[in-house]
């Protein structure tokens, strides 16, 4: 570059107001806000992206529910063939897919999405667009596996074991669209894991230190944590299988030296962790609700939310406790029992806080309070349960069998989806400005509870009898109608106990009495804001001085003399 | 004060009596066949019975003691209108750090409980006296591998392949040839009083050998050899299934122990030699003759 160019050119100098122009926004003119369609189509709100998760994640919840049904009704006698064997195998598999890979993880979310900003003072997630690209990830990756259902559905269980999930016994292409399921979910995770660590990290309202974050805001913290570091893994195992299938090579194959161990230990170093994934925003979920409806501040806050951090940690060293039948050296088994018996410390420390939040409260019966309640009730049995399958001779007898159904379902539904459901109740007047209908959501409870353990406890006996899990029928002889007849019972007691809620969403998203800001008196900065929030979420963010942040502006506010309804609407009656 | 704190006091005590008494009620029928896993047939099984019904018993007493705080608290401490607000607390570190440590302590001591079991097992006994006598001695001893104190047992090669079980007697006699055992497929016949070892392992995808009765899976995985053993005392038929899903008619394959005196299995072991060595030839003739047309 020869300096005759910048002859021609002025010399730089500071531009003076007067003569030079400050750069600055012009607005041409507002863009009206898309309406219909194309306002979910193209939206970055979190809040909307929350609402999809949610409308998403239940539909795919109602299709793994009609699985399930199906299954129950071919089980529901001995020798049945009302289903057959190969539809049986794809119904086992799409189910545990469905409502692993495609509701809990995904529904845990959206309640994410739509509560993190509004819980710790943001007026959005940290990446707006990426956050749309997770949930379209989401939903493409479960519609790329259910349209398997039109050629050939996979049908080796949502374990995938590896030789039977090889091309030699496998070569349908159910197994691929499994592959890319994975991949898409899972890299919608990933991205919506990232987006939350960010914003938590970085978004906190004025005030909101580590050891005042909504203990919610936590389990979401670490629940993003641990996709991160989870979710490679199975990645790694898919993308594997996927060359093992059509590109000649050999990871999982013994005649070329590969070893279908290998798929177990990756498959399930992703997969335990995947367990704590689904249940700890649960447990956040129920330290939110508990407090709020007792009246009381959480019992031993600290201890909660480092109890979460430890299961997270823990949970990454308990993987071959899924291996304990498999050839592998005694020494082994030994660690993997100890490690296992190590998160049943801090999971308990949970479970007595929050009886320790009850006692001497004052309790408040509101639908999410019942659904809470019922989640420490069925979870205690999956704790429970999994102590004894981490013993690992014992587990030697109830490994695959339908124990390890009702240990999962206890831990799952009644720890998980019981948690959801407590979630759904506590924050659908936020999402709509509405109540749902008490007395439905009184008899959705009942008809689940009691539903939930017609259907599983008695699969303790069957398991224990010897029925192992994932078979299509079973002989008269060995004397297991009676069992099953009652679990199909109790199923479809459950489908109505959950269709019961289904049916108050629908109504009450129309009908429903009106919310006000914060109709449970609740704890946390989203009952500050209006119900439905603002697309901005918070004009002014209050600055936060305790865990509870409400309890101090309800105070504030008192104090003044200022009307109740300039923070805070009244509460619904009879709170 | 006093009077309360006395009467907070024996409700307490009232609450676990009543717990003792209902673990006690509880105690026989959770014993019962349906609550507990199948045991009878061999000491394994018998063993980890034992086990699984110590840490039922330990899990039954915290199922008990958390159901009812929360009962407790349901009943007890519901929102009375007009009642007072309860007390603020945030928390009591003595009462964390003793459930906290009270929580460790009950893993640990069935953790205990555990290793004091695992040899019983893990580890095969001697074949009783009345047991197969002509028993060949382990010669490559080998750490998974379980081995009685004498190191003599009956030892059968189990392979599983879609859908049904195939068992080599590998070193009972006679064999079918010099290089080659007695085989058989479905029904494993074994002697009573003897200590049987199974190697395990899989021809095509993974499967899980399991008979309940005899103690606990041992998953067949291919390219792996996995191990296990039993000693039936009573002679009957044992039947078990896959317990791992391997294919569409996975619930079909089906697995069963016919357990014999030892003069019986020898005599079947014999008849067994006699009728394969008999089809083989029958074979080798038809396809002679197929090749001959």
């Amino acid at each position: 570059v020869s300096t005759q160019e910048y002859a021609g050119t002025p010399p730089l100098t500071r531009p003076r107001a007067a003569t030079v122009p400050r750069p600055e926004v012009v607005a041409r003119g507002l863009r009206d806000r898309p309406r219909g369609w194309l306002s979910w189509l193209a939206t970055t709100d979190h809040k909307k992206i929350g609402l999809l998760y949610l409308y998403a994640t239940f539909l795919f919840f109602m299709l793994g529910g009609v699985e399930a049904l199906m299954m129950r009704l071919q089980l529901s006698e001995s020798q049945n063939t009302l289903i057959a064997p190969q539809t049986y195998n794809a119904l086992v598999t799409m189910h545990g897919t469905t409502m692993i890979f495609l509701f809990v993880v995904p529904v845990l979310a959206g309640f994410g999405n739509y509560m993190v900003p509004l819980m710790i003072g943001a007026r959005d997630m940290a990446f707006p667009r990426l956050n749309a690209l997770s949930f379209w990830l989401l939903l493409f990756g479960g519609i790329v596996f259910y349209v398997s259902v039109f050629f050939t559905p996979p049908n080796t269980g949502w374990t995938f074991y590896a030789p039977l999930s090889d091309n030699a016994f496998n070569p349908s292409n159910g197994v691929d669209a499994w592959i890319f399921l994975i991949h898409l979910t899972g890299l919608s995770s990933i991205l919506g894991a990232i987006n939350f660590i960010a914003t938590i990290h970085n978004m906190r309202a004025k005030g909101m230190g580590w050891a005042r974050m909504p203990l919610f805001i936590w389990a979401i913290l670490i629940y993003s944590y641990l996709l991160v570091l989870a979710l490679p893994a199975v990645a790694a195992a898919v993308t594997m299988l996927l060359t093992d299938r059509h590109f000649g090579t050999g990871f999982f194959d013994v005649a070329q030296g590969g070893d279908p161990l290998l798929w177990q230990h990756l498959f399930w170093f992703f997969g335990h962790p995947e367990v704590y994934i689904m249940i700890l925003p649960a447990f956040g979920m129920i330290s939110e609700i508990i407090p709020v409806f007792s009246r009381k501040p959480i019992f031993g806050y600290k201890a909660i939310a480092a109890s979460t951090a430890a299961i997270a940690f823990l949970g990454m060293l308990v993987w071959a406790h899924h291996m304990f039948a498999t050839p592998t050296p005694i020494v082994v088994l030994a660690f993997f029992m100890l490690s296992s018996f190590a998160i049943a410390v801090p999971t308990g420390i949970k479970i007595f806080n929050w009886l320790a939040t009850m006692w001497r409260g004052a309790l408040v019966f509101k639908p999410p309070m019942y659904f809470a309640c019922g989640f420490i009730g069925l979870f205690v049995i999956g704790g429970v349960s999994g102590v004894i399958l981490a013993v690992f001779p014992v587990d030697w007898q109830l490994t695959d069998t339908y124990f390890v159904v009702a240990h999962i379902h206890y831990v799952l539904f009644g720890g998980s989806v019981f948690g959801i459901f407590a979630g759904l109740y506590y924050w659908f007047p936020k999402m709509s400005g509405r109540l749902m209908n008490e007395n439905m959501a009184k008899l959705s409870f009942w008809l689940m509870f009691i539903g939930f353990n017609v259907t599983f406890l008695i699969q303790h006996s069957l398991g224990m009898q010897g029925m192992p899990r994932r078979i299509y029928t079973y002989q008269s002889h060995f004397g297991w109608g009676v069992e099953n007849m009652i679990s199909t019972i109790g199923s479809f007691i459950l489908a109505a106990g959950v269709l019961v809620t289904v049916l108050n969403v629908v109504r009450s998203l129309k009908f429903g009495q009106k919310a006000g800001n914060d109709p449970w008196n609740g704890n946390t900065l989203e009952w500050f804001v209006q119900s439905p929030p603002p697309e901005n979420n918070f004009d002014v963010v209050p600055r936060v001085r305790s865990a509870e942040p409400m309890k101090d502006i309800r105070r504030e506010v008192a104090a003044a003399g200022r009307p109740a309804g300039s923070v805070a609407q009244p509460v619904a009656p009879g709170t | 004060m006093i009077p309360r704190a006395l009467r907070r006091r024996r409700a307490l005590l009232l609450t676990l009596a009543g717990a003792t008494v209902l673990l006690l009620l509880l105690a026989p029928v959770a014993s019962a066949d349906w609550a507990t896993p199948e045991s009878g047939g061999s000491p394994n099984a018998n063993d980890i019975d034992t086990l699984y019904k110590i840490v039922l018993y330990i899990g039954i007493a915290i199922f008990l003691l958390v159901e009812g705080l929360l009962i407790t608290s349901i009943v007890r401490f519901r929102r009375k209108r007009g009642g007072p607000e309860p007390a603020m607390v945030h928390g009591n570190t003595p009462l964390e750090v003793g459930w906290t440590v009270g929580a460790a302590l009950i893993v640990a001591v069935i953790a205990a409980i555990t290793f004091v079991f695992l040899p019983k097992i893990k580890n095969p006994p001697n074949s009783g006296p009345s047991g197969l006598q002509q028993l060949a001695g382990e010669q490559f001893a080998s750490v998974e591998k379980p081995k009685p104190p004498n190191g003599k047992a009956l030892r059968i090669n189990v392979v599983g392949q879609q859908y049904i079980w195939r068992f080599d007697y590998v070193d009972a006699k006679p064999r079918l040839t010099e290089n080659r055992p007695v085989f058989a497929y479905e029904s494993m016949v074994v002697p009573t009083n003897t200590t049987v070892i199974l190697q395990i392992n899989s021809a095509d995808v993974a499967h899980s050998w399991w008979i309940p009765k005899l103690g606990g899976k041992a998953d067949a995985v291919p390219g792996h050899n996995n191990y296990t053993w039993f000693k039936i005392s009573k002679p009957g038929v044992y039947k078990g299934e896959c317990a791992e899903l391997c294919g569409n008619n996975h619930a079909d394959m089906l697995a069963q122990v016919h357990a014999v005196p030892p003069d019986r299995f020898q005599a079947w072991l014999n008849t067994q030699r006699q009728e394969i060595l008999q089809s083989q030839k029958l074979l080798s003739q038809a396809r002679k003759q197929g090749q001959g047309q």
